[in-house]
């Protein structure tokens, strides 16, 4: 029965997400009217998150599934444009959404590093790896790893890269959902951790990357609409542009005048002052929009970011959900796009957001106003009760100075509307968008590192005669349990949204990248190079940060930040090295890489395996 | 040389040019930040350094991957190796 509904359904996508576009943009309106009604902002905060999360939590039940291609591949036959939108949903995170607008925000050139190496990494995507994945047919990305090198230890030495990179990067997704559902639910963060946990596993559970994928469409559908509307919305509303993405040269250059205007960089905090300043809040201390960083420092956060893209394994996996080799190839195109609708307004989200704030011109602008008016604001109250901005007088002049003003980097996105005085309608709807960015994000990376765990380490090693029914029992607990572990770590709150992130792409470029690439493009590269390459790579990655993060000085301009190319370089030595101090592969390991190589005929693994 | 061989051979030289460009626009023209700032093409107004990284290079990449899949898909029915339909 299952299988007749999923025939109709896959034709009538576009249809059925038309209806949920349509029924999302009435949520939002009703709302609106009701917030004129009198509705309470607290209310209308819970309404939207609330309303949207019992959709995907309905989706995720529909789609439930006792069948092993759907519950790991999605049944290879998500069509390419879908695929897309869920990549760019499964991609574009808590971080993403909530926290990268704020680090340009902040640090301004030296962090648009990221929109690069975030997008850039697609091209490697594209043309280096996906299509010949797709082609292998495997499930987990250590699938590839252990069929193409072969043996028990090439297979577990994927499995253990990709865990250490997913999980530091789903605490920080749980992390996201924790600061969200606390903001709009009013509750404790550590609460609110586990309501977001909740919420993620109720979507994966049943259906694994069926459910994971359609959610995962709805979601991109409810971030993408939160994110363009206060961005059109402010742009209109300060008379900039009614198209902000090409109109905001005036306003990027209005910044630059009210820094130096300002004294930005000339007027220092004395380190006491700054001790009075709440914890992971930052001051606005680096130029906008001129050059402020070193081309190294750019470009090899840039590079690290790319190809820690082309290693995370969860971004990879959904290229294994297409119908065709050729659909993966235009999905990965597919998926930029999306990405890049949400990327190329992040910069413009942060100087609206920005000049908002400083343009004493402006009436939202409160740098030059007394502190006492500022600290009377409602959105100043609010945002500073949840220990997300924080202002004081440390000149004592009773007026706002620019260094005295501080803010949260997750807090730029989700405060702005308010800032901007736009109805709190806004606020809601971007609360459920960077919720929907950050839960989908978990989704795919939770439901990768059970699905490796399930298969390559469960089925594959332990128990190779295991029956389907236990196959997808034990995955669903393994899902459990990471979830589990996840939001206990990420109630600790031992990193920010941003820098686990970063540090995931680093740990997975760090132990992936090199194996990956090269088991498609080097036919001389052997198990024992391979094995070498991921654990010498992440042992010599992740020495390098715990190094750099006890003082040490570190070499090359390598940051904590940037540990990935200390990893990597590592990698790809010990692999040649090592592959080509032992034996060359046998033939049949050469064929099926050439196999891999064409696009037509059979998929090297079998459709259940 | 096999036709495998010569596919495989086409498709690596597609690879190189894709990886060219894209060198170009994630890495080589961001040795020039200082450069790019100061330079008087400014697009839409903003000043070229700042535009490369939240639009130019951006939109180049997205361009670029369809641009390789078209190209990909012409070398793939060159040689045969298209998937039919219903695989």
């Amino acid at each position: 029965m299952t299988k007749m509904i999923k025939g109709k359904f896959i034709d009538n996508l576009p249809k059925i997400y038309g209806i949920y576009t349509g029924g999302f943009l009435g949520f939002i309106i009703l709302m609106a009217i009701a917030e004129s009604a009198g509705m309470s902002a607290k209310l209308i905060g819970i309404c939207f998150v609330a309303f949207t999360v019992g959709i995907y939590a309905l989706i995720g039940y529909l789609s439930r599934t006792l069948q092993l291609d759907a519950y790991y591949v999605a049944g290879r036959q998500v069509p390419t444009v879908f695929n897309g939108m869920a990549t760019a949903a499964d991609w574009m995170s808590g971080a993403s959404f909530v926290a990268m607008a704020g680090g340009i925000y902040f640090k301004g050139y030296g962090y648009m590093a990221l929109l690069v190496g975030w997008t850039g990494g697609y091209v490697l995507v594209a043309s280096l790896l996906a299509p010949y994945l797709r082609k292998f047919g495997c499930y987990t990305v250590p699938d590839f790893i252990g069929t193409r090198y072969g043996g028990n230890l090439a297979r577990v030495s994927a499995v253990i890269v990709l865990t250490v990179a997913s999980f530091t990067y789903v605490t920080a997704q749980i992390n996201a959902t924790g600061t969200i559902a606390s903001v709009a639910l009013d509750i404790p963060f550590g609460i609110a951790v586990y309501i977001g946990l909740a919420s993620i596993l109720i979507c994966s559970m049943l259906g694994g990357m069926r459910a994971v994928t359609w959610t995962q469409v709805a979601q991109y559908i409810v971030l993408i609409i939160a994110y363009l509307i206060p961005v059109f919305w402010i742009s209109n509303k300060m008379g900039a542009g009614f198209f902000p993405h090409f109109m905001l040269a005036d306003e990027v250059a209005r910044i630059a005048e009210l820094e130096s205007q300002f004294g930005l960089g000339t007027v220092k905090n004395s380190a006491a002052d700054l001790a009075t300043v709440p914890k992971g809040l930052a001051g606005i201390t680096k130029a906008h929009s001129s050059v402020n960083a070193t081309p190294w420092a750019f470009i090899s956060l840039a590079v690290c970011m790319m190809a820690g893209t082309a290693s995370l394994p969860h971004v990879m996996m959904r290229y294994f959900t297409t119908p065709s080799v050729k659909s993966a190839r235009r999905s990965v195109g597919w998926s930029l796009f999306f990405i890049f609708l949400l990327y190329s307004s992040a910069p413009m989200l942060a100087t609206l957001s920005k000049l908002s704030l400083m343009d004493p011109n402006l009436a939202t602008g409160i740098i030059g106003k007394s502190i006492s008016e500022v600290q009377a604001l409602d959105w100043y109250q609010n945002w500073n009760q949840a220990n997300l901005m924080f202002v004081s007088d440390f000149n004592g002049n009773g007026t706002l100075d620019l260094n005295e003003f501080f803010m949260g980097g997750k807090a730029v996105v989700l405060a702005t509307p308010e800032i901007a005085g736009l109805p709190y309608v806004i606020s809601g709807l971007v609360a459920a968008g960077g919720m929907a960015a950050a839960m989908s994000t978990a989704d795919g990376l939770v439901l990768a590192i059970a699905n490796a765990l399930s298969h390559d380490l469960y089925y594959k090693i332990i128990d190779p005669k295991a029956e389907t029914a236990k196959r997808l029992i034990v995955a669903r607990v393994l899902l459990f349990i990471i979830g589990f572990a996840g939001a206990s770590i990420a109630a600790l709150e031992i990193q920010g949204i941003l820098g686990s992130v970063i540090w995931a792409f680093d740990f997975a470029m760090s132990g992936l990248f090199f194996p990956l690439v090269l088991g498609v493009w080097w036919k001389r590269a052997n198990a024992p190079g391979a094995v070498a390459g991921m654990l010498l790579g992440l042992a010599s990655g992740t020495a390098y940060l715990i190094w750099v993060r006890n003082g040490g000085a570190g070499f090359w301009g390598v940051t904590q930040l940037t540990f990935g190319i200390v990893g990597s370089l590592v990698s790809l030595v010990s692999m040649v090295v090592v592959s080509l101090m032992t034996k060359a592969p046998d033939a049949a390991t050469q064929r099926m890489v050439d196999e891999v190589r064409i696009p037509s005929g059979r998929t090297v693994l079998g459709k259940q395996h | 040389m096999s036709k495998q061989a010569k596919h495989w051979e086409k498709t690596r030289g597609l690879l190189f040019v894709t990886l060219a460009i894209w060198f170009v626009f994630s890495i080589g023209i961001f040795f020039f930040g200082a450069e790019m700032e100061a330079s008087s093409f400014r697009p839409l107004g903003y000043p070229l350094s700042y535009y490369m990284t939240c639009q130019g290079s951006l939109g180049i990449f997205v361009i670029l991957i369809f641009w390789f899949a078209n190209r990909q898909e012409k070398i793939d029915e060159e040689f045969g190796y298209t998937e039919r339909e219903d695989d």
